[in-house]
């Protein structure tokens, strides 16, 4: 799950207490925090509305900050105009230059900088090498496919050697095949140059294939930023553990709390014991998160006493190749999904009271939904 | 049984073999002629009442106009005789006996059936002085010559008659058709032998005129995009509500008359109105500016008119340019007007092409304004047909003065057509 590239720690961009507002009444980022590492590929991930696309608008100089700054090293760039930025971008609809064929477009960010001719012939060529789009060079960007266009657009982001790459949404408009083609030779060329990347997606699948770090946006508002596992399996408040995968949640109260670990009553009748994330004290209300996969169907009471242990029955068993999805009715939750590895629910069918059974590390306490 | 099921068998699948091999032989594409061919029809038959309107409305006023400018039917229909015996004659010299004979008799003829002044106009159009000698001819001449004597006693009559000139002006309007007019919607004219000389200075002034006109119409157009380019920019990059607003202002002119409009930069440029009355009581000029009834007033009334067909084209086209074109410019290093002129400028072109070609074409046909505020050295080549048409009759030299007209508009349109095309071909000019 870890990105191939190790970051290095020295950072390279730095969000200092950023706000944003379009209409003086309302923020778009509420107050925003965040390095972004040399090296590292982040991406921006979120919901429509939450503040991500905004984000990489201020940091490429198309927006600018209500309050606060951005730096890049130690320059803060808060009046420095997009074009002296040094920062590559590609679009959500590639904005290939259509009266231009694709050389002059890959030519394009050289030749304004004033490279000499014959250096730019030998750094484009090498780009649409690198993209193997050679071939096409003489062509006109209507007459390349969606992905071609991509790839175009990518070599013309990059044939200048920026110090960073902004990408927004860039795989939106591509089929499946296609866009999963296209993360792996992103992700190639991430790591064979070097590139420090900030992606924007609302494709978590795409996130968490791609990145080293991902920073989940809702509202205005960074949630948490971390390892792509480190979200998936620890994740810090409800937003990021229900955004991120697949997630089953228990509503319950909080008993006690001892040594991180807390004893939770919930709405439906029961008690479980969860590890204390983020509820606060005893009383306060907590939503528990469960992974699907984390969690085991017993058909009868198997007497470990470290597991917890809630009544259900079963409704549903979908059958996906790789697995199974079993779907279960408890009081706390009518649609309780459970992944069962492929071949293990021999002896289960729909209709069948069962026991589901987890452990408490699998079983985090947060705050309510 | 079992044979009778077999030759229904037989019977049922033979017509389909045939069938199947027949439409082999066919070739595809003609069959997909064949199955398009009653859709084609219905398309046709929908537009057909338009193109019944456009035949009846245009294309035929307007060969008739072409004809027009080449139509040479006054002589042979006043002087048939003549014209015939005039046939053989080869230009030298004067013609034989016959000939004036047969003068004689057309001009007496013609004289008595009302038809000769029609002839003598034309006539005069190109021996200056030949009406009269027609007509008084046709006064004088009481009776048929006797045989023998008809050369003497027309010279005797009116010497012109012993002039040569006289008697090619006659053969070279002796029809059915005559280069005369298109020659001298040009300048050209043809001398008494028959070749293509320059019209003598006093009726040289076509030429003048169409530049002027041209003039007139590339400084519009020039005026029109510049002023109206910045306009449709911002149009084209507001917000839909307040661009849909300020359209309205643009297309506000279309609601008014022309005459309307016009007038009213009468009232505003006169010396009296609105413009030297604010200079002079701000003291800035002493005595009234002369804003109208010169080249400057056309250009500013022609342009106002004219400026809202440059803006939409250009609108148009500036719509289609999605903005992220200008911001992926400035993130790959462009500044500001190396986008604009690098970028946003050549996406352009589409509009202002179509824009310029548009108002341009109005520009050189436009007759009401410059009549209205030009000076008499303003005038432009429509004011010209239209004294043809409605004050000397001389529906042959209007007729080719508009087809010459007509002759340089298509060929600006074809070039812009071509251009356009080449663009076309270059590849796709949007994603």
């Amino acid at each position: 799950m870890d990105g191939g590239m190790i970051a290095t720690t020295e950072t390279l961009v730095r969000f200092s207490g950023v706000q944003k507002t379009y209409d003086g009444e309302h923020l778009v980022v509420k107050s925003l925090d965040l390095d972004i590492r040399k090296g590292e590929f982040l991406t921006l991930l979120g919901p429509s509305g939450s503040g991500k696309t905004t984000t990489l608008m201020m940091l490429a100089g198309f927006e600018v900050p209500t309050h606060g700054d951005i730096f890049i090293g130690d320059r803060p760039i808060k009046n420095t105009p997009p074009h002296k930025r040094d920062i590559g971008m590609v679009f959500q609809n590639y904005a290939l230059f259509p009266h231009l064929t694709i050389e002059e477009n890959v030519a394009f960010p050289l030749s304004v900088r004033g490279v000499p001719k014959a250096e730019v012939k030998e750094r484009v060529k090498a780009a649409l090498d690198m993209i193997k789009l050679g071939n096409l060079a003489s062509r006109h960007p209507g007459q390349l496919s969606g992905g071609q266009q991509q790839r175009v657009a990518l070599a013309r982001a990059l044939v200048f050697n920026p110090a960073l790459v902004l990408m927004d949404e860039p795989l939106g408009a591509l089929d499946k095949r296609l866009r999963e083609h296209m993360q792996l030779e992103i992700k190639r060329l991430h790591e064979t140059m070097g590139l420090t990347v900030v992606y924007v997606t609302h494709d978590q699948g795409e996130a968490l294939t791609m990145s080293d770090r991902i920073a989940v946006f809702n509202d205005g508002i960074v949630q948490q930023i971390d390892r792509p596992d480190a979200l998936y399996e620890r994740p810090v408040n409800s937003f990021v553990a229900n955004f991120i995968g697949e997630n089953n949640v228990l509503s319950g109260v909080v008993e006690n709390i001892e040594q991180g670990w807390a004893r939770v009553t919930l709405d439906a009748g029961g008690s479980v014991v969860a590890q204390a994330v983020n509820i606060g004290g005893a009383g306060n209300r907590t939503s528990l998160s469960l992974r699907p996969e984390r969690v085991a169907i017993e058909t009868g009471d198997s007497g470990d006493s470290s597991m917890n242990r809630l009544p259900a029955t079963l409704t549903d068993l979908i059958y996906l190749g790789d697995h199974t999805l079993a779907v279960l009715s408890t009081p706390a939750n009518p649609e309780f999904m459970v992944k069962l590895p492929a071949g293990s629910y021999a002896g289960l069918a729909p209709g069948q009271d069962v026991y589901i059974a987890f452990r408490p590390e699998d079983c985090r306490a947060l705050d309510p939904v | 049984m079992v044979r009778k099921r077999l030759l229904r068998l037989l019977n049922r699948t033979m017509p389909m073999t045939a069938a199947f091999v027949a439409g082999a032989d066919v070739p595809l594409k003609r069959r997909l002629k064949r199955a398009e061919r009653a859709r084609q029809f219905r398309a046709l038959g929908l537009v057909l009442p338009l193109l019944a309107f456009l035949l009846f409305t245009f294309v035929v006023p307007l060969a008739g106009m072409i004809w027009k400018s080449v139509d040479d039917w006054e002589v042979p229909q006043a002087m048939p005789q003549t014209v015939a015996a005039l046939e053989h004659w080869n230009g030298q010299g004067l013609p034989d006996e016959a000939a004036f004979a047969a003068l004689a008799a057309d001009v007496r003829a013609a004289y008595d059936a009302g038809t000769l002044a029609v002839a003598a106009k034309r006539l005069n159009y190109i021996v200056n002085g030949y009406r009269t000698t027609l007509l008084a001819t046709g006064r004088k001449l009481k009776e048929q010559p006797a045989p023998g004597t008809a050369k003497e006693t027309l010279i005797a009559l009116n010497p012109a008659w012993g002039e040569r000139e006289s008697w090619t002006a006659i053969k070279s309007a002796s029809g059915p058709v005559t280069s005369y007019y298109l020659l001298a919607a040009v300048d050209l004219t043809r001398n008494a032998d028959g070749a293509i000389v320059h019209a003598p200075a006093d009726q040289s002034i076509y030429r003048e005129v169409f530049m002027r006109t041209f003039e007139i119409g590339f400084g519009v157009t020039a005026l029109c995009l510049i002023l109206g380019f910045p306009v449709a920019y911002l149009l084209a990059n507001l917000p839909t509500g307040r661009s849909n607003l300020l359209m309205i202002f643009v297309l506000l002119p279309f609601w008014t008359s022309l005459l309307v409009r016009t007038c009213a930069w009468i009232v505003i440029l006169q010396s009296e109105g609105i413009v030297n009355g604010s200079l002079e009581w701000l003291g800035i000029i002493d005595e009234p500016m002369r804003l109208i009834y010169n080249r400057f007033g056309v250009y500013m009334a022609m342009t106002h008119v004219l400026l809202p067909f440059m803006i939409l084209p250009l609108y148009s086209v500036m719509r289609g340019i999605s903005p992220a074109y200008m911001r992926a410019a400035a993130s790959l290093g462009a500044p500001p007007t190396t986008a604009f002129l690098r970028i946003y400028l050549p996406q352009t072109i589409p509009g202002i092409g179509a824009g310029c070609l548009l108002v341009f074409i109005l520009a050189i046909g436009y007759y009401i304004t410059p009549a209205l505020v030009g000076g008499a050295a303003d005038q432009m080549i429509s004011s010209f047909i239209a004294f043809y048409t409605t004050e000397t009759v001389n529906w042959g030299l209007a007729s080719a003065l508009g087809a010459v007209l007509l002759l340089s508009t298509l060929v600006l349109a074809l070039v812009y057509g071509k251009l356009a095309l080449g663009r076309q071909t270059t590849g796709g000019l949007k994603n």
